[in-house]
């Protein structure tokens, strides 16, 4: 018989492990799930999470791709494990990332065919302020009327998302583009594309902003007092109102942060890797970066270290899929299994698990 | 814009047969809050029962055991998110959404097979004359055995709240745990059926999306209706009869918008397809504010963990 004991203080060997742990745990139950489905578990295992990055006949292609993957993922993953840390529940990235897209696109298409160097620094605040905006409407929504951001953001997805369509369709329509949706391809208009910054790595902005997110939040975290403060109103929201935070500020600013990444997100990744703005730009980085965050134990280093990991599947899978011929949707249910053994296992760092014999009752 | 195409009598009883997927997924999900769990993961118990349902329907060729299939299989991944919430006590809100998104992944992956098939028709009640009378023949008598189903849950749902012993039980569990454990009542245990009972709902009411809506099976399915049930529950107060008012409501939004969109109104197809979780967002705020506030209603253990020290 097994009894959970409350650990007077979290674990601090299981904080780290359980990520561990949840990683080889899913490595197992996706390896039944591939088996299931016909293929070499061993191999697909193998060919998704080494061959991207040791096999030498992709190695050369795939490395790279992991930075580009792993950018959108961590910038979206920093701003939602703020808010997650202080209870506010902002699962609406996807669309904020979408928006973030058509306003940077937006304006820089504007500007068409300019050559102008500061028209990529626009569109990257115009980004920034199209997530930030469609982060603010639940924000306020749940400030003013206390309205479940969790579902409004949410909603707001499939909203952006017609948006979105009827952009492709309709007002970012290229002109010259015969009539095909989709808007004119960014990443060749050298004054708003977003390119490789250091060939052969596929390091772009997104990856430099990704990298300044994870430092600015461990020093938001570690030494600045609204760090503190979304720490308390997470752990201690009744202490913290004790202790002067105001919740609502909270929620304004956890929010806007995340918004305003996701929204950045979204437009280095149309300005570079996507182009343009198409019907399915929006490919679930948005939901994947949920994943990412709780992978990273919601702490910018491990976000950094889950998000490249995370963009390791992304491409095995693709390469499984290209070699295997494992169905596109077996690396999503993949990562979603993750999520489940992650949060499992996550009971060890706050619980002891006791055996005791069924005559002990 | 030409209103004369659309006929109110075929509106209306268009709109009962848009709304049971949220019905049934709202009154599954209503339970289940009402024991004090919240559970994000309906769109994913929806999918899955959608392609469950289509998958097990498609096989049998019977529909019955379609929206049976589709039961058991919203009812199983529900079981997932009640180890991992009540005997592991993961946080409720994180395990909803990892529902979601396995749950996306898994449909995808087990309908594969299934894209461009016709599942078998589920047929209308046979009311003999009755169908035919006018107006009152194609609104009360004229739809399938599952509209009727829909309704008749949320009578028993309302009839066991209120009057039954269980009823009684389910709700001072989600109201205070602790109180009902003191009691001798088996927090755990209850909460657990209720959870199964909110998953089997909604993979039927997926069921219905894959086998009657739409009918054929493509990723994305159930596209946010699991999301609008759940805002439905909010909308409803928690209360049985306002679930299927709520779903008329939203049926009758989609139905609407669908006919504008065939009418060929002026406004583009994708801002009439952005109508129903607009006015989902505006009913939650008008719910959710002023004196009469839906949260005043919400159970007071709602999203809390369970964990008997003794």
């Amino acid at each position: 018989m097994l009894r959970l004991e409350k650990r007077p203080n979290p674990s601090r060997f299981w904080i780290y492990g359980t990520p561990f742990l949840a990683v080889a745990l899913t490595m197992i139950a996706g390896g039944i799930m591939f088996a299931l489905l016909g293929k070499d578990p061993v191999a697909a295992i193998k060919l998704i999470f080494l061959d991207p990055l040791f096999n030498g006949d992709v190695a050369s292609y795939s490395r790279p791709q992991i930075l580009v993957k792993a950018a959108p993922l961590v910038l979206i993953s920093i701003g939602l494990s703020l808010g997650f840390r202080a209870g506010v529940w902002n699962i609406g990235a996807e669309g904020q990332y979408v928006m973030g897209a058509i306003f940077g696109a937006a304006t820089g298409l504007a500007f068409y065919p300019t050559e102008s160097r500061l028209v990529f620094p626009l569109m990257v605040l115009a980004g920034a302020f199209g997530g930030f905006i469609w982060a603010m409407i639940p924000a306020i929504l749940k400030t003013r009327f206390r309205t479940s951001e969790i579902l409004v953001s949410l909603l707001l997805v499939y909203v952006a998302k017609q948006i979105l369509a009827s952009a492709a369709l309709s007002f970012l329509k290229n002109p010259e583009g015969a009539g095909f949706p989709g808007s004119r391809n960014l990443a060749q208009i050298p004054a708003m594309a977003n390119g490789e910054l250091i060939a052969g790595t596929g390091l772009h902005w997104g990856g430099v902003a990704a990298f300044l997110a994870v430092g600015a939040a461990y020093v938001l975290l570690q030494r600045h007092i609204l760090g503190f403060q979304i720490k308390l109103a997470g752990q201690a929201p009744r202490a913290a109102r004790f202790a002067g935070v105001n919740p609502d500020r909270l929620v304004v600013l956890c929010m806007g942060l995340s918004g305003a990444l996701a929204g950045l997100a979204g437009l280095f990744e149309v300005t570079g890797p996507a182009g343009q703005i198409t019907i399915d730009f929006g490919v679930g980085y948005g939901f994947t970066a949920i994943i990412v965050a709780f992978l990273g134990r919601l702490n910018p280093l491990g976000i950094l270290f889950a998000g490249l990991l995370m963009a390791l599947t992304y491409i095995g899978g693709e390469l499984a899929q290209f070699m295997l011929g494992l169905p596109a949707a077996a690396i999503q249910a993949f990562q979603g299994m993750l999520l489940f053994f992650l949060l499992a296992v996550d009971l060890l760092s706050n619980y002891r698990v006791r055996l005791i014999g069924w005559g002990a009752r | 814009m030409d209103f004369t195409s659309l006929n109110f009598v075929v509106l209306i009883a268009a709109l009962m047969v848009a709304s049971v997927p949220i019905m049934l997924a709202a009154i599954g999900e209503l339970v289940v809050e009402r024991a004090g769990v919240l559970n994000l993961g309906v769109e994913g118990m929806m999918i899955i029962g959608a392609v469950c349902g289509f998958i097990a329907a498609v096989e049998t060729g019977s529909p019955f055991l379609g929206f049976l299939g589709g039961a058991v299989g919203g009812a199983v991944l529900s079981l997932i998110f009640a180890v991992l919430t009540q005997t592991l006590l993961a946080n409720q809100v994180a395990t909803g959404l990892a529902l979601t998104l396995f749950g996306l992944g898994l449909s995808s992956l087990l309908g594969q097979n299934y894209v461009g098939m016709k599942p078998p028709v589920t047929g209308k009640v046979p009311f003999g004359p009755l169908a035919d009378l006018p107006v009152v023949g194609p609104i009360l008598f004229g739809h399938d055995w599952v509209v009727y189903f829909s309704i008749l849950i949320i009578a028993i749902v309302w009839w066991a709240l209120k009057a039954t012993r269980l009823g009684l039980i389910l709700r001072a569990v989600g109201e205070n745990h602790d109180a009902a454990h003191s009691l001798g009542y088996n927090v755990r245990r209850i909460r657990l059926g209720a959870i199964m009972f909110g998953g089997a709902m909604a993979g039927m009411g997926g069921a219905y999306v894959s086998l009657v809506r739409v009918p054929q099976w493509t990723d994305g399915i159930t596209a946010g209706a699991g999301w609008i049930a759940l805002a439905i529950v909010v909308f409803a107060s928690w209360r049985p009869w306002r679930v299927m008012l709520g779903s008329y409501l939203f049926g009758g939004i989609t139905v609407l918008q669908l006919n504008m969109q065939a009418a060929g109104s002026a406004i583009p197809v994708q801002y009439l397809s952005m109508a129903p979780y607009l006015i989902t967002i505006l009913v939650l705020v008008i719910m959710s504010s002023g004196k009469g506030r839906a949260a005043l209603n919400a159970p007071a253990s709602l999203g809390q963990n369970f964990h008997a020290t003794r």
